[in-house]
C-alpha cells in the first residue's frame, strides 16, 4: 500500500480539452500548485471546472497538455492508479454497502485484509466525527453526514491529491459553513494538496490559499484571495468575485500605475490600470466596490440622488442614481447611529482611495 | 347533508374504480381456476368419485415427475442463457451514444414485433437437418453429416432464449440506467479496476433488474407451449404439452386439471423465491 503522500505538488501544464462534440471546455490552463495547498477553482456554471477536475483525476484524457503530480507525468495512468481522491457533489456513496464498507472500499481494492480495513475505517470515521455510524447504510445518514463519509472514503486511500467537486452545493447554509471548516481542518491535519471546485466566491475566498478564476474555459486569474478580490486582473474577475459598480468613462491621462478617468457620471477620478497600461482617450470601465465608495462633502466626487436604502445587518447599502442615469451602490458599516439618508437626497460620492478603483479597457 | 364524514379517507373511493377489473379477474381467472381445482379432486373422468387420486398418481408416477423436472430445468437453462447474453447488451446500452442506443433498443424489441409462431418457424429453418447452420457447416467442410439440432434440448433452449430475450434485457436496461454513473467513477478513483467495479458495484446494484428479468423469462419460458412443442418435436415433452395431451387427446380432464394445479404451484414456488430475493435486494435500488 502506498504510504501517506500528503503534500505532493500538482502542475496543470497548458491543458486544453475539446469534447468530441466540438465544445472547447478548457483552453490552455496553467496551474502550478504547491504541495499542501488548498486551491479553489472558481467560475460560473459551464466554465469548465468539472472538466478540468476530471482531467486531473484521469476520467478524461485531455486533448493537449500535461498533468504532473509530484515528479510524475500521470497522463498515461488510468484513474485507479493515480491515487487521486475525489468527493463528488452528490457524494456517490455506494448505496448497498455499509458506511464502514464504503470507507474501506479503496483499501479492499488494494488487497488490505478485512480486520485492518475495519480498523482504518473506524479511525477515519472518528476523524470526520461519525464514530457510531459504521454499520449504517448511506441512506440512513443526513446529507452532511454522507458528505463526511465521502470525505473519509477519499482520505482512506491516502491520496496524493484530494479533489472536491462543488462539495457543499447541496447543503444548507449553516451546514455548509460547518463542512467548510471541517474540510479545512482535515486538510490542515493531513496536509493533502486539495483542489475545491466551486461557483460560490465566498467559499473560494474563505477556504483557499489561492483561487483560480475560470471563465469560458480560460484561466482569468490565479492568486491569493486578497489578490483576486483587491487586485483583479480582468473585468470578469472584478465583477464575478464580490459585487462591484461598473462605471463607464474615458481616459484623460495615464501612466503605468495610475490613470485619470473622466466618468460618464460626472467627476474625474484617479484609478488603477488593472489590466496593464491604458491609452489616453480610450474608453474604460471603472470598477469600484460598494464598500470602497464614500460620501464626500466637497466637489471632488460625482453627484447622485439617493434612491433606496437597504439595512443589511452590519452594513447599510444605499442605491444612488448618478447624473448619467446609471445606478451605483454604496455600502457603509453601521457604526452606532448611522445618519439616515432620505430618499431623494442629493449626495456626492468618491472612491476611498485610487488603488480601490480598477480601470479596464472597455470591451464592446 | 353535504358534508362528508370527517373520518373519510380522500383516497378510499379508489377501490371502487378497481371493481370492473376485479370482476373481470373473478369471472375469467378465479372462477375457471376454482373449477379446475374442483375437477382435479375427482378420481375418475366421469367425475363421480371424489379424492386426491389424480395428485397421488402424478406424484408417484416417475414419467410425470420427469416431465415436471425437465420443464423446470428448461426454464432455468433459458433464464441462464438470457441472463448471460442479455447483461452485456444492457451494459453496452448504457455506455454508447444515443444513436447506437436506438439501434440496440430496436434489436432488443424486434422479437416482440413478430409473432411467436413466425419466429419459431424461423428457428426450425435455422436448426433443421438442411437448415442454415448445417448447410453452412457442411459447405465449409467442418462436418460431414448434419448435426441434430432440431428436436433437442439445445435447440429448444436456444429458440426460447431468443424468443424471451426482451423480457430479460428490458428490466436490465432499466436497472442499469438507474445506477448513478458517478459510482463507477468513485469506485475507479478509489483504485478498483473494471472487474472489481463490476462485481462489487454494478452487479449488486442491478440485482433488482436481474431478478425481475429472471422471473419474467422463467415464467414465460416454461409455459411457452408453441416454441416448446414445435422446436422440441415429439421427443421432448414439457408440462404445457403434457397437459394439453391429457385434456385434449385423452379427454382425462381431472388428471389434466391436477397437472395444471401442480404446475401452477411449482411456478409460483419458483417465482416467489425470485421475489423474495428481489425484496431482499430492493434496498440496493434507488439512491
Ligand atoms: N460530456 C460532454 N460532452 C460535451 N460537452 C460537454 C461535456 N461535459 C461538459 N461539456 C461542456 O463543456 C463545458 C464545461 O462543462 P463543465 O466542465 O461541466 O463546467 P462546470 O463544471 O464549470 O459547470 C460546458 O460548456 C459543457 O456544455
Ligand atoms: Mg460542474
Amino acid at each position: 500500500m502506498a504510504e501517506a503522500q500528503g503534500g505532493r505538488s500538482l502542475v496543470v501544464d497548458a491543458v486544453t480539452h475539446r469534447y468530441p462534440s466540438g465544445a472547447l471546455a478548457v483552453e490552455n490552463i496553467n496551474l502550478d500548485i504547491k504541495g499542501g495547498e488548498i486551491i479553489a477553482l472558481l467560475g460560473p456554471s459551464g466554465c469548465g471546472k468539472t472538466t478540468l477536475l476530471r482531467i486531473i483525476a484521469g476520467f478524461i484524457a485531455q486533448t493537449q497538455g500535461r498533468i504532473i503530480i509530484g515528479d510524475d507525468i500521470v497522463d498515461a495512468l488510468p484513474p485507479n492508479r493515480r491515487a487521486v481522491g475525489i468527493v463528488f457533489q452528490n457524494y456517490a456513496l455506494f448505496p448497498h454497502l455499509s458506511i464502514s464498507e464504503n470507507v474501506g472500499y479503496g483499501l479492499a481494492a488494494r488487497g488490505v485484509d478485512k480486520a485492518t480495513r475495519q480498523r482504518e475505517a473506524q479511525r477515519l470515521l472518528e476523524l470526520v466525527q461519525l464514530p457510531t455510524m459504521a454499520e449504517r447504510l448511506p441512506r440512513q445518514l443526513s446529507g452532511g453526514q454522507q458528505q463526511r463519509v465521502a470525505l473519509a472514503r477519499a482520505l482512506a486511500i491516502k491520496p496524493s491529491i484530494l479533489l472536491l467537486d462543488e462539495p457543499f452545493a447541496a447543503l444548507d447554509k449553516n451546514l455548509r459553513l460547518d463542512m467548510q471548516i471541517e474540510v479545512k481542518r482535515l486538510q490542515r491535519v493531513s496536509g493533502i494538496t486539495t483542489l475545491i471546485v466551486t461557483h460560490d466566491q465566498e467559499e473560494a475566498l474563505s477556504m483557499a490559499d489561492r483561487v483560480a478564476v475560470l471563465s469560458h474555459g480560460k484561466l482569468e486569474q490565479f492568486g491569493s484571495p486578497s489578490d483576486v478580490y483587491d487586485r483583479p486582473q480582468t473585468l470578469f474577475v472584478n465583477t464575478f468575485v464580490g459585487s462591484t459598480n461598473r462605471m463607464p468613462g474615458i481616459v484623460v491621462s495615464a501612466d503605468r500605475t495610475a490613470a485619470k478617468v473622466r466618468l460618464d457620471a460626472g467627476a474625474e477620478i484617479i484609478a488603477r490600470p488593472a489590466a496593464g497600461a491604458l491609452t489616453e482617450g480610450g474608453r474604460v470601465t471603472v470598477c469600484i466596490r460598494p464598500e470602497h465608495l464614500q460620501f464626500v462633502g466637497d466637489e471632488t466626487g460625482f453627484a447622485g440622488v439617493v434612491g433606496m436604502s437597504l439595512p443589511l445587518g452590519a452594513t447599510v447599502v444605499h442605491e444612488v442614481t448618478t447624473a448619467d442615469g446609471s445606478g451605483v451602490k454604496i455600502s457603509q458599516a453601521r457604526i452606532g447611529e448611522t445618519r439616515a439618508l432620505e430618499s431623494g437626497a442629493a449626495v456626492r460620492l468618491a472612491p476611498l482611495a485610487p488603488s480601490l478603483a480598477n480601470a479596464f479597457p472597455a470591451t464592446l | 347533508m353535504g358534508t362528508a364524514p370527517a373520518s373519510r379517507d380522500v383516497t378510499s373511493y379508489g377501490m371502487g374504480l378497481a371493481a370492473p377489473l376485479a370482476l373481470f379477474f373473478l369471472l375469467f381467472f378465479v372462477a375457471p381456476l376454482l373449477q379446475l381445482f374442483w375437477l382435479s379432486l375427482h378420481n375418475d373422468t366421469a367425475g363421480l368419485h371424489w379424492g386426491l387420486g389424480q395428485y397421488l398418481h402424478f406424484l408417484t408416477d416417475p414419467f410425470s415427475l420427469s416431465v415436471l423436472g425437465s420443464t423446470l430445468l428448461l426454464g432455468a437453462e433459458v433464464t441462464a442463457v438470457c441472463l448471460v447474453l442479455g447483461f452485456p447488451i444492457a451494459w453496452l446500452y448504457q455506455r454508447v451514444g444515443p444513436k447506437l442506443q436506438t439501434v440496440i433498443i430496436l434489436i432488443v424489441l424486434l422479437p416482440l414485433l413478430t409473432s411467436v409462431v413466425v419466429r419459431t418457424f424461423a428457428w426450425i429453418v435455422i436448426l433443421g437437418r438442411q437448415g442454415i447452420i448445417n448447410a453452412t457447416l457442411q459447405s465449409l467442410g467442418i462436418i460431414d453429416t448434419p448435426l441434430k439440432l432440431l428436436y433437442t434440448q439445445f435447440g429448444v433452449v436456444i429458440a426460447l432464449a431468443q424468443v424471451q430475450m426482451p423480457l430479460m434485457t428490458l428490466p436490465l436496461i432499466t436497472a442499469l440506467g438507474r445506477i448513478d454513473p458517478n459510482l463507477d467513477d468513485a469506485s475507479c478513483s478509489l483504485g478498483a479496476g473494471s472487474w472489481r467495479t463490476f462485481f462489487r458495484v454494478v452487479l449488486p446494484l442491478s440485482l433488482p433488474g436481474v431478478i425481475a428479468g429472471c422471473t419474467l423469462t422463467y415464467a414465460a419460458a416454461i409455459t411457452a407451449f408453441i416454441t416448446q412443442s414445435l422446436v422440441g418435436g415429439g421427443q421432448m415433452l414439457f408440462m404445457p404439452m403434457y397437459l394439453y395431451q391429457q385434456a385434449s387427446t385423452l379427454q382425462n380432464w381431472p388428471f389434466a386439471s391436477a397437472i395444471s394445479i401442480i404446475f401452477l404451484l411449482a411456478v409460483l414456488a419458483v417465482v416467489s423465491v425470485f421475489t423474495t430475493l428481489g425484496r431482499l435486494s430492493r434496498g440496493y435500488g434507488g439512491a
